[in-house]
């Protein structure tokens, strides 16, 4: 029952589709999570040391070991210009998003951070940190795109006027509620 | 262990860099020159300047120096704040009495020190009353010596000590009886660390930090299976590239000499290494339980190391008996600082300076390589940035005067993380099969059988047997009759502890066999009690719950006839609440160890969220003798708790194909600060000699745990580290 | 030639600019109070200043601290007037080897100078980048309660 309706899905290609195959792959939620903690590895695993956007406010930023041009390997920090988590206040989360939902919340400037298609463009394409994510160097899978194609399919979802999937859940999306048990 | 103090006075010390000669005294005579008196080993009184304390034992973090301090104030009434401290280098006035030869571990710094230090106190204090008393023509019996002063009330006359050192050389006194304990007035009291300052403001010198002029780094490229050896290089690339300046083949691999040590390690990265793998090949860690337990079925290979009553016969004849198995694996020590020592090594002498847990251990290490008599080997000691046993091995000395006679130059040879875990010398893996006779409400017969490999037989075959050809005669007899009470298998680190389970239980049967895969293995805080209180304390209470007993309950009454162990058991049970209920969501656990002379009891709360163990609250009591400083009595508590729980929770090295998996701490984890329990410590007060400390705390935290776990969630974890999702 | 301030002082030194920050300071200047202890930002024992945060010196490439401020722990305050973390972690004998404690120290002033009274929560987000192998975390975390009411001139 369920392989017919997969490959029903599966046909049915949205314009959406490569765009959060690439968003909600470990690489792009990592930095994105539903709690406080950033996730890491490929089994996007709360951070070790304990870390949690608070951090920014208690004398330690992101940057204190995610520095650029910094050594890359196994168990090393991934290393990119500016590194640090979406704010409490505006947290953009990927985690545990439906691509229905993920599409909705990246077209609604009110919960996009306020970025217009332009700059939403602006940060795929250039954005220090998601250009590292497309090369995480070893140890890290890359997005299951090339970043060119994925640039290609974000830009034809813009072309196309931000269509999003049909399957949105009822609920509000500001009660999707954090993963239990992450530490805090 | 007890030391007859006459013993340990030496004289003769090296002030200028001689030898010391052991000599037995019944007088003392003033030592030194005019300007700085030496009566012993142990103390530097400078006509100017602050009074020095020569500290003995190397300062790992064990807080010795500043138990050093206070032992040598209390009888040289001195403030034991203004002592400076002076890390002896190797010299054999600071052999360790306990092993003869200097070295420190075994948690013996503080059982070692307690007479000698004192002794050395008194002697000094003596001779300048003494000089004193000749210079004022009065009695040294009127006279009195109080922070530093001598002082005779009759005359209203004083003299501070330093105006009493240009005579000191010539006076001689009977050796002087030291102070009753009621008398002290710094021993038993709280006192800050004295290496605090020096340890928070970047001056401390540890290994890592020493500046030899001209020196050069130096990074080893070694085999990745140990014992393996060189089968080609291609050095070609390495050697030209930024700041390298030599590229030379030693015995222990491949060292790449550079400017910096970043410099080295960019280059020895470029360098193109094969490797013959060795014996070690094929050694695959997962498969050891098995191995373990196919060599335990082999009754020829088994040594019965404890046979009180009939064990065997009573477990056979018994209806109801409890059986199970524990497993402890390969360890690191991974202590923060980085291997590393500095060499410098001429036709005519050899200098090294080191953090090392052996300074005598080293010297001969040097003196073998360098080919130099002893007397120009020269062991400049450092603080150590953590010991735990792992600095007792001389590897990274070794290296360094290896590399330093290649190239003719002093140089420092720095480890990586990854070097420090891949070729540590491990806490072995340890299998335990425990069996026991239940009736009538009661533990009748107790069978514990460990296999494991031997660590002091590697380390007497291997390692001491190398340094022996130098070694004095008495030493080398010494080292020959330990070799000896090890061989018939019975190595007491592999089973200690299970050797000597206190419980009252009638029949008890210990028995080990002896398993060598040839992986390097040393000495980890706490050594075989590390994993045998695993065993012991997690099956006292899986005995408890069968026979529907209160666990502590049933150590307590099984424990009539050890007062030191009732005691702290009672301690931790009434502060940990132990008759209340715990917080919602929490378990305790309970486990009383003895190991280096001394008795630990631990409490631990724990809960669990999905498969995540988390600790709360540790609470501990120790009776450790007589306490000389409660506050770092305390601080060794609390750091062996977080120790012990670091390896509970966390920590395993596995071998694959030879090579240790883990490499940095990313997959070999200490706990952090925020998965750090609340500890709570109490030191029984105790008139007896002074026992261990630094490793007793060790032992018990897996256990406790284990049993908090069991008691809160019904599933008994048998395996290190302890993991919810793979119980056994 | 990189340039850099260096505890207060103009520092220029002649290395390549991906050489990190740690090897710079402890092998060229020989200012060796910051630690090598993982050279991967696991453990921070290297923890220094930049521009009064935490920083990870061990991979930082020293190309990053070019014209900014960098602060050691000989450089957290003069000798003659420590800083209320060095203060309290002597009172309190925090330190055991010692190894891991500029790191401690560094982390921990960048915290006070964030947050003058952190809760223990915050302590814990801010320090467990720092590892201690002596185990000595109850008594940094009650160092820096104290640490906190030094630095209002509090006398408890």
């Amino acid at each position: 029952m369920v392989a017919p309706f997969l490959a029903l899905v599966l046909s049915q290609a949205h314009p959406f589709d490569d765009v959060a195959r690439v968003l909600l792959h470990p690489r792009c939620v990592n930095c994105h999570p539903a709690g406080e903690a950033p996730l890491q590895t490929d089994a996007s695993r709360p951070h070790h040391q304990h870390v949690t956007r608070r951090i920014e406010a208690l004398g330690t930023h992101c940057t204190a070991c995610h520095r650029p041009n910094a050594p890359q390997g196994v168990g090393l920090p991934p290393s990119a210009a500016e590194w640090k988590m979406p704010s409490a206040e505006l947290p953009l989360v990927f985690e545990g998003r439906s691509p229905a939902q993920l599409c909705d919340q990246l077209k609604d400037p009110a919960r996009n951070g306020g970025l217009s298609p332009e700059a939403l463009r602006e940060h795929m394409a250039h954005d220090p940190r998601v250009v590292w994510s497309f090369s995480p160097g070893p140890g890290r899978t890359p997005p299951p795109l090339t970043h060119p194609r994925f640039l290609e399919a974000f830009e034809a979802w813009l072309q196309q006027g931000q269509p999003c999937p049909k399957e949105a859940p009822k609920v509000p999306k500001s009660k999707a509620p954090a993963p239990a048990e992450r530490p805090r | 262990m007890s030391l007859s103090r006459r013993a340990l006075i030496k004289s003769g010390v090296a002030v200028g860099g001689g030898l010391a000669v052991a000599v037995w005294l019944t007088t003392e005579r003033g030592k030194g020159s005019a300007e700085l008196f030496a009566p012993n080993a142990y103390v530097r009184i400078p006509a100017k300047g602050p009074i020095r304390v020569v500290v003995g034992r190397v300062e790992m973090g064990q807080g010795t120096a500043t138990a050093a301090a206070m032992l040598l104030a209390e009888e040289l009434e001195v403030d034991p704040a203004s002592l400076e401290l002076e890390l002896a280098g190797a010299d054999r006035a600071y052999d360790n009495p306990s092993l003869g030869f200097q070295l420190t571990g075994g948690s013996s710094s503080t059982v070692t020190s307690w007479e000698p230090m004192r002794q050395a106190g008194a002697t000094a204090r003596e001779l300048l009353k003494e000089v004193a008393a000749r210079r004022w023509g009065v009695k040294r019996s009127e006279l009195t010596a109080k922070l530093g002063v001598v002082s005779h009330p009759p005359s209203s006359r004083s003299a501070p000590y330093g105006e009493l050192v240009g005579d000191a050389v010539n006076v001689t006194i009977h050796t002087p009886d030291l102070k009753a304990p009621k008398d002290f007035s710094v021993i038993g009291k709280p006192l800050p660390r004295l290496d605090a300052v020096e340890k928070t403001n970047g001056n401390a010198v540890f290994g890592i930090d020493v500046q030899v002029p001209g020196a050069l780094v130096a990074v080893l490229v070694r085999s990745p299976v140990p014992g393996g050896t060189l089968k080609s290089l291609d050095d070609a690339a390495a050697k030209v590239m930024p700041g390298v300046k030599h590229v030379v083949k030693v015995p222990q691999g491949v060292a790449v000499v550079a400017q910096t040590y970043w410099h080295a390690r960019q280059a020895a990265n470029a360098l193109v290494v094969e490797w013959d793998a060795g014996p070690l090949a094929t050694f695959e860690s997962a498969a050891l339980r098995d191995t373990h337990r196919s060599l335990m079925q082999d009754a020829s290979k088994r040594s019965r190391v404890r046979d009180d009553g009939k064990a065997d016969d009573v477990l056979k004849a018994a209806e109801k008996t409890l059986s199970a198995e524990y497993f402890a694996p390969f360890l690191a020590h991974a202590p923060m600082e980085p291997q590393n020592a500095t060499a410098h090594v001429t036709a005519t002498r050899c200098e090294v300076w080191a953090p090392t847990q052996g300074p005598g251990l080293a010297k001969e290490v040097a003196a073998r390589i360098t080919g130099l008599p002893l007397e120009q080997v020269v062991i400049h000691q450092t603080f150590l940035g953590g010991g735990f046993g792992r600095r007792i091995g001389q590897d990274y000395v070794a290296e360094a005067v290896e590399v330093s006679k290649a190239i003719a130059a002093p140089v420092k040879v720095v480890w990586s993380r990854e070097d420090d875990m891949r070729h540590s010398f491990y806490r072995p893996s340890a299998t335990h099969a425990l069996s026991a006779a239940l009736e009538g409400g009661e533990v009748k017969a107790w069978r514990h059988h460990v296999c494991t490999q031997s660590v002091l037989l590697q380390v007497l075959e291997g390692f001491v047997g190398g340094l022996l050809p130098q070694l004095p005669a008495a030493v080398k007899q010494k080292a020959a009759d330990m070799a000896k009470k090890v061989v018939p298998g019975r190595d007491s680190t592999s089973y200690e502890g299970a050797d000597s389970v206190a419980y009252a239980v009638p029949n008890v049967a210990v028995d080990f066999t002896r398993h060598e895969p040839l992986v390097p293995t040393g000495f980890w805080r706490s050594v075989g009690h590390s994993h045998t209180a695993f065993a012991t304390e997690s099956f006292i209470d899986e005995c408890a719950w069968a026979l529907g007993k209160d666990p502590l309950a049933l150590r307590r009454a099984l424990l009539t006839k050890h007062p030191r162990h009732l005691a702290t058991l009672e301690r931790v049970a009434e502060a940990s609440g132990w008759s209340t209920p715990p917080p919602d969501g929490r378990a305790r656990g309970v486990a009383v160890h003895e190991s280096f002379g001394s008795v630990v009891a631990a409490v631990v709360e724990a809960s669990v969220a999905e498969d995540t163990i988390r600790v709360h609250r540790v609470v501990m009591a120790v009776d450790c003798g007589r306490v000389v400083n409660p506050d770092v009595v305390r601080a060794q508590l609390e750091g062996g708790a977080i120790f012990g729980l670091s390896a509970a929770l966390k920590q395993q090295v596995t071998f694959r194909e030879g090579r240790v998996q883990q490499s940095n701490f990313h997959d070999f984890a200490p706990l952090r600060l925020h998965e750090s329990p609340r500890i709570e410590t109490h030191v029984l007060p105790s008139d007896a000699s002074p026992t261990g400390i630094g490793e007793p705390g060790v032992p018990v935290m897996a256990p406790a745990l284990a049993n908090a776990v069991y008691a809160l969630t019904k599933r008994r974890l048998r395996a290190l580290p302890l993991s919810l999702s793979e119980a056994t | 030639m990189i340039s850099f301030t260096l505890n207060g002082q103009k520092t220029d030194v002649d290395v390549p600019p991906e050489m990190p920050l740690l090897w710079v300071l402890r092998d060229v200047l020989h200012l060796t109070g910051t630690k090598f202890g993982c050279g991967m930002a696991l453990c921070g024992a290297c923890t220094v200043h930049l521009e009064g945060s935490a920083l990870r010196s061990c991979i930082t490439p020293v190309s990053a601290v070019e014209g900014k401020a960098v602060t050691t722990i000989e450089g957290l305050a003069p000798k003659e007037a420590p800083h209320p973390c060095q203060r309290a972690w002597v009172e309190l004998s925090v330190p055991q080897c010692g190894y891991c404690q500029s790191g401690q120290l560094m982390s921990a002033a960048a915290l006070l100078s964030a947050k003058p009274e952190p809760t223990d929560d915050d302590i814990d987000t801010a320090m467990s980048g720092n590892l201690c192998r002596c185990g000595t975390y109850p008594r940094i975390r009650d160092a820096i309660h104290r640490a906190a009411l030094l630095a209002k001139g509090g006398r408890p």
